[in-house]
């Protein structure tokens, strides 16, 4: 048994609105270890999209521990948790987020530039990303110039390029046609061969039934947690 | 992340608003420019100032009289002595020779007597008349830094032998002849004769007065025809020896003619020197506060620039809050999203200040309400260091606001 790449400890997350405060997540604990393929499931208000908040480092639990690659996220500074999302973490979001008017290998780009790599350097990891997600034709197009799909496929591209230890997809599916969904799916499955940590989160149990664990979510607890397949299960 | 890389993004923010961004960039170049052109202004009317003043003559002492130690100055003359006064409260011909003794003031190298009368001049049908007629020795040429164009200067023979000649400036040659040559010519000058020696060389007119508006004649025939042998002098104009002695001459003249109008008191004198230098400084001084008054006030619209970029900056940030929360996931620190707007808000008004100077340069090639402007350099560089100033300042606040957002609220922006 490899030690888990990532832990939630008894994690809690509460938001304050005003006299109210609304529970996210109550007492989630989670192991993932390197090479794991898991899918989050749950109904819209689950907390699914607050889990991947927490799990990126976008925001920080209320209570509880969440350790990542050897690190508790929450001894961390806002410096070093933007380093920490640009090494160890890749996004992929359901709205792709490619920066507007910038093209595909400046988007891929960019974890590079924020990373310090030096333009040369940049220019072919970028490209052999793009190469990856078979995106190498459209690398000079802007985001408005590609469709739904090769957007998607960019997003990833990016999303791997600073080769992070794990990958957070938020409904990457979400606005795809099924097509583009078998084709980003297809990738997904590409990159779990390849080795990678994937969290994915969906609603829609066909797209987490390609996941190697499923774990489902509901009124912010985990309710079930199951190895499905033999691929990448520990 | 480096400078070229927010240089580049800055460029493509900008691009991405072609009109939005040229109206900033406007703001800034109207501040720009104005400040330099304004200060140009002010500066161009402190040179004329400063040209007509050397243009009387850089080491020039001009004595008046005056009445019992008050202000006032000038040509007065024909007035009845203050019965206060000891004695002598007139610049006569004594004072002139007094002052004209080496050995008492040996910093002086001319002193000429003047006389002023107002004369109406007619030749041949046509009449004018002169806003100056200076009744004066030879040697007011050389001190008032005038020379003779055409014909010839009167001497000091012409004085001694009270020969009724006249120099005439340009603008009087052209008010009574009208082209034809005036040289040997006889005009009138209230009626009396007299022959034209020669044409002063044109000073030009400077704001104030037109030196060319001038009539000069012997002092001698200008007293037995025009305004009587009696009638005191108007001023004694006086060159120093050197620029740098000038504050001695003016000492010695002082001691001398307190000493002729037998006043031991110095604060009870009848007459004030009048010294072209302090005349040059009060003049550049007046000039500069001038200048500092427009340029506060092309200041202001640099400002008003300004406030431009802050606001656009703004709307900026808020249109790209969704491009901040992506940013930020993929690892953007605080301090690359400041960099970022900072450097997009300082390249806005370093181009508008770059347009500024250019507009002000050209700007500055006219002549502006009878100025000829010229530039400062002083205020090119600083108009233009304002300007990046400002962009700093006033990005530094939507910059901060920009990478203060927390990602998760940016990301759902719409």
């Amino acid at each position: 048994m490899s030690r888990p790449l990532l832990v939630l400890e008894h994690v809690d997350k509460r938001y304050d609105a005003g006299e109210i405060s609304v529970a996210a997540l109550r007492d989630v604990n989670l192991d993932v270890t390197r090479g794991e393929y898991v899918a989050v499931m749950g109904a819209s208000g689950s907390g699914k999209s607050t889990l991947m908040n927490i799990l990126g480092c976008l925001d920080l639990p209320t209570s509880g521990r969440y350790v990542l690659a050897g690190t508790d996220v929450r001894l961390l500074d806002d410096t070093d948790l933007a380093a920490v999302r640009n090494r160890l973490i890749g996004f992929v979001f359901q709205s792709f987020n490619l920066v507007p008017r910038t093209n595909a290998l400046r988007n891929v780009e960019l974890p590079l530039v924020y990373a310090g790599v030096k333009p040369r350097e940049r220019a072919e990891r970028a490209r052999a990303a793009l190469d990856l997600v078979g995106l190498g034709d459209r690398a000079r197009h802007n985001p408005s110039e590609l469709s739904g799909g090769q957007q998607q496929r960019a997003a990833l591209a990016r999303a791997i390029v600073m080769n992070p230890a794990i990958i957070l997809a938020d409904e990457p599916t979400g606005n795809l046609d099924t097509h583009s969904t078998a084709e980003v799916l297809d990738l997904m499955d590409d990159l779990h061969d390849a080795g990678r940590t994937i969290v994915l989160i969906t609603h829609e149990s066909d797209v987490a039934a390609r996941a190697s664990r499923v774990v489902r979510l509901s009124d912010g607890r985990i309710v079930s947690d199951q190895f499905q397949t033999a691929r990448g299960a520990v | 992340m480096n400078l070229r890389e927010s240089a580049r993004i800055a460029v493509q923010g900008i691009g991405a608003n072609r009109l939005r961004s040229a109206l900033t960039m406007l703001g800034i170049l109207i501040g720009v420019g104005s400040v330099i052109v304004l200060v140009a202004v002010g500066n161009g009317s402190s040179v004329a100032v400063q040209k007509q003043i050397e243009g009387l003559g850089t080491n020039t002492l001009v004595v008046f009289r005056t009445r019992g130690g008050f202000g006032g100055g000038g040509g007065f003359v024909n007035r009845a002595t203050n019965g206060t006064q000891s004695t002598n409260s007139q610049l006569t011909q004594k004072d002139v020779n007094a002052l004209d003794d080496k050995t008492q003031a040996p910093d002086l190298a001319q002193v000429a007597p003047v006389v002023n009368a107002s004369v109406t001049a007619t030749y041949n049908g046509a009449t004018y008349a002169p806003s100056q007629f200076v009744g004066t020795t030879a040697n007011y040429l050389q001190v008032r830094n005038y020379t003779v164009a055409e014909g010839t200067a009167f001497t000091a023979e012409d004085v001694t032998n009270r020969t009724r000649v006249a120099l005439l400036g340009q603008t009087v040659v052209e008010n009574l002849f009208g082209g034809q040559d005036p040289v040997g010519a006889t005009v009138q000058f209230n009626g009396i004769d007299f022959t034209v020696a020669g044409v002063l060389t044109p000073k030009g007119s400077n704001g104030a007065q037109d030196q060319d508006d001038v009539v000069i004649a012997p002092i001698t025939a200008v007293q037995d025809t025009l305004v009587g042998q009696t009638t005191p002098l108007s001023d004694i104009t006086i060159e120093a020896r050197s620029r740098g002695a000038m504050s001695d001459a003016a000492d010695e003249v002082t001691t001398v003619l307190l000493g002729t109008h037998h006043i031991t008191d110095p604060t009870t004198a009848d007459f004030q020197v009048l010294n072209q230098a302090t005349l040059l400084a009060t003049a550049s001084s007046t000039n500069s506060v001038f200048t500092v008054l427009l340029g506060a006030v092309a200041a202001i619209s640099l400002l008003v620039g300004g406030i431009g970029v802050m606001n656009i900056m703004l709307v900026t940030v808020t249109e790209r809050t969704r491009e901040i929360g992506i940013r930020k996931a993929i690892g953007a620190r605080k301090s690359d999203i400041l960099g970022q707007f900072l450097v997009e808000a300082v390249m806005l008004t370093v181009l508008g200040g770059v347009l500024g100077v250019a507009a002000g340069l050209i700007g500055s090639r006219f002549r502006i309400v009878g100025v000829t402007p010229v530039v400062a350099w002083y205020s090119v560089a600083l108009a233009f260091g304002v300007a990046i100033a400002v962009g700093l300042f006033f990005g530094l606040y939507p910059a901060n606001r920009a990478a203060s957002l927390r990602p998760i609220e940016a990301l759902r922006h719409e």
